[in-house]
């Protein structure tokens, strides 16, 4: 077996979803615990200090390479398992699909779920992380990036679209890290059932404390 | 539990081979009785078709006990039917009411191509399994079964997984057309035991690397094949596989 024939293989291509996978949700953690700093008293400070951190140290902008290259492959692997897979049964579909009964949508439609996140995640770096490295690049400053979210989370639309891609990150969430695990040969009949409960939990979580933060803004409800 | 007829609307695939294109054909049935089986349904049906000249339905079937494999239909967007752990052939009429319409479908997968209405080739799975080797060696009787002792779990997980009968199911319920459970269970059922230890690493390479070429899906972990297969056949094996894959990679095979 050849390098190539390890990660192409259909074994091969769960192993590079679940391990980029895997590394995202490590990512998803520490974004959220940084974020949810402005929750705190004073927690404009702490969020900027947190945020200065993360945007000069050399280590974190190293990392963050590694984290472009994660979500690169994950996402180009993701439409390509989708696309191909639609492939499979091009002699013709069911005239009635079996739907619910059988699996949950959401694991059906990891796809569609991905895709809107993705429109999501352009979205939101469009908002804060690209013109914040851009004026880095260009005057060596960050920009205030609690202020930028004040301003940013002011149009209702804005706060919806995030709302709803935190939900379909949710989904997501839920069926990729049960997925995950199982796809490292850990979904044995002892630990299933946890880790699937454990990946809910997570990602009830992990979402509404990331939909809170444009909904807090959005009704200046912080406490600073 | 109370004996009744009845009168059903079937909607049956009908395909004459693998280059046409196929179309649904609607047949009446009456007096269907609660006590048949499904495939006794299309007995009834079939022979109706021949008393009126009409070609009759060509669908697979062999032991109609179950444990064959041979069987497969898709029932109203079920594979072998809305029954849990249950083949086409042991899917009983009292499932139904009267004046039911039941949508008949052949298994589809591009790796599955129909051969006629609703028989399809599944030759994939035998690739499958003779991709994982065997030996032909002469060697003579049976050694005592307790000369070769096996720990008890492993040989229950062995044999659970061992029960596949190789029908198809998993691949016709998967969205994505994977074979990866039945795959799973053949990898399971060796690696297990002490017998097929030998050659486990190359084993899974050589298996993985023939389902890919036989034109299945990849597996996304949706979990429709474990829900649908007749022989219960758990999703466990798909860890056990990705954990024997991971290893023969470590071992450079």
């Amino acid at each position: 077996m050849t390098w190539k024939q390890r990660f192409t293989s259909s074994v091969g291509k769960k192993l590079v979803m679940a391990f980029t996978g895997l590394f995202l949700i490590l990512f998803l953690i520490v974004h959220m615990y940084l974020n949810a700093q402005i929750f705190l008293p004073e927690g404009k400070e702490k969020f900027l200090a947190g945020a200065h951190f993360m945007g000069t140290n050399p280590l974190t902008r190293i990392l963050e390479i590694g984290l472009v290259l994660g979500f690169a492959l994950h996402i180009i692997q993701g439409l390509m398992l989708w696309s191909q897979n639609k492939k499979k049964r091009s002699a013709g579909r069911y005239e009635v699909n079996a739907g619910n009964a059988t699996s949950k949508w959401y694991s059906r439609s990891m796809g569609l779920l991905g895709t809107l996140v993705l429109l999501f995640l352009i979205m939101h770096t469009a908002h804060f992380w690209i013109p914040n490295r851009a004026n880095q690049f260009m005057t060596g400053e960050e920009i205030d990036l609690y202020e930028k979210m004040a301003l940013v989370f002011e149009n209702p639309i804005i706060v919806a679209l995030y709302v709803l891609g935190c939900a379909s990150l949710c989904f997501h969430l839920v069926h990729g890290f049960y997925s995950a695990f199982q796809t490292l040969g850990m979904g044995t009949s002892r630990y299933k059932q946890m880790i699937s409960n454990i990946g809910i939990a997570f990602s009830i979580i992990v979402c509404l404390v990331f939909a809170l933060m444009p909904i807090a803004f959005h009704f200046n409800i912080l406490l600073g | 539990m109370e004996h009744y007829n009845m009168n059903l609307t079937l909607k049956v695939w009908k395909q004459k081979n693998g280059k046409t294109a196929g179309r649904f054909e609607t047949y009446q049935v009456k007096d269907i009785s609660s006590e048949m089986s499904f495939l006794e349904m299309f007995d009834v049906l079939n022979e109706q078709l021949i008393a009126e000249g009409k070609e009759p339905v060509a669908f697979d079937h062999d032991c109609r006990e179950g444990i064959c494999g041979m069987c497969s239909m898709y029932i109203n967007g079920r594979a072998h039917g809305p029954w849990t752990h249950n083949t086409t052939c042991q899917l009983h009429m009292r499932e139904y009411k009267d004046g039911d319409t039941i949508v008949v479908e052949p298994w589809r997968a591009d790796a599955f191509p129909v051969i006629k209405d609703l028989v399809v080739n599944r030759s994939a799975f035998d690739h499958i399994i003779q991709a994982g080797g065997y030996v032909s060696v002469n060697t003579g009787n049976a050694q005592d079964a307790n000369s070769l002792p096996i720990e008890k779990l492993k040989a229950d997980d062995a044999f659970a997984a061992a029960a596949c009968i190789g029908c198809g199911a998993c691949v016709a319920a998967c969205p994505n057309a994977s074979a990866m459970l039945f795959l799973s269970a053949k990898v399971s059922h060796l690696a297990q035991l002490p017998q097929g230890d030998v050659e486990r690493k190359d084993r899974v390479v050589n298996m993985v690397n023939q389902m890919d070429k036989e034109g299945f899906g990849s597996c996304t972990n949706i979990g429709a094949c474990e829900a649908e297969c007749p022989k219960g056949i758990s999703l466990e094996n798909i860890a056990r596989l990705n954990r024997e894959y991971i290893g023969a990679t470590f071992a450079g095979k």
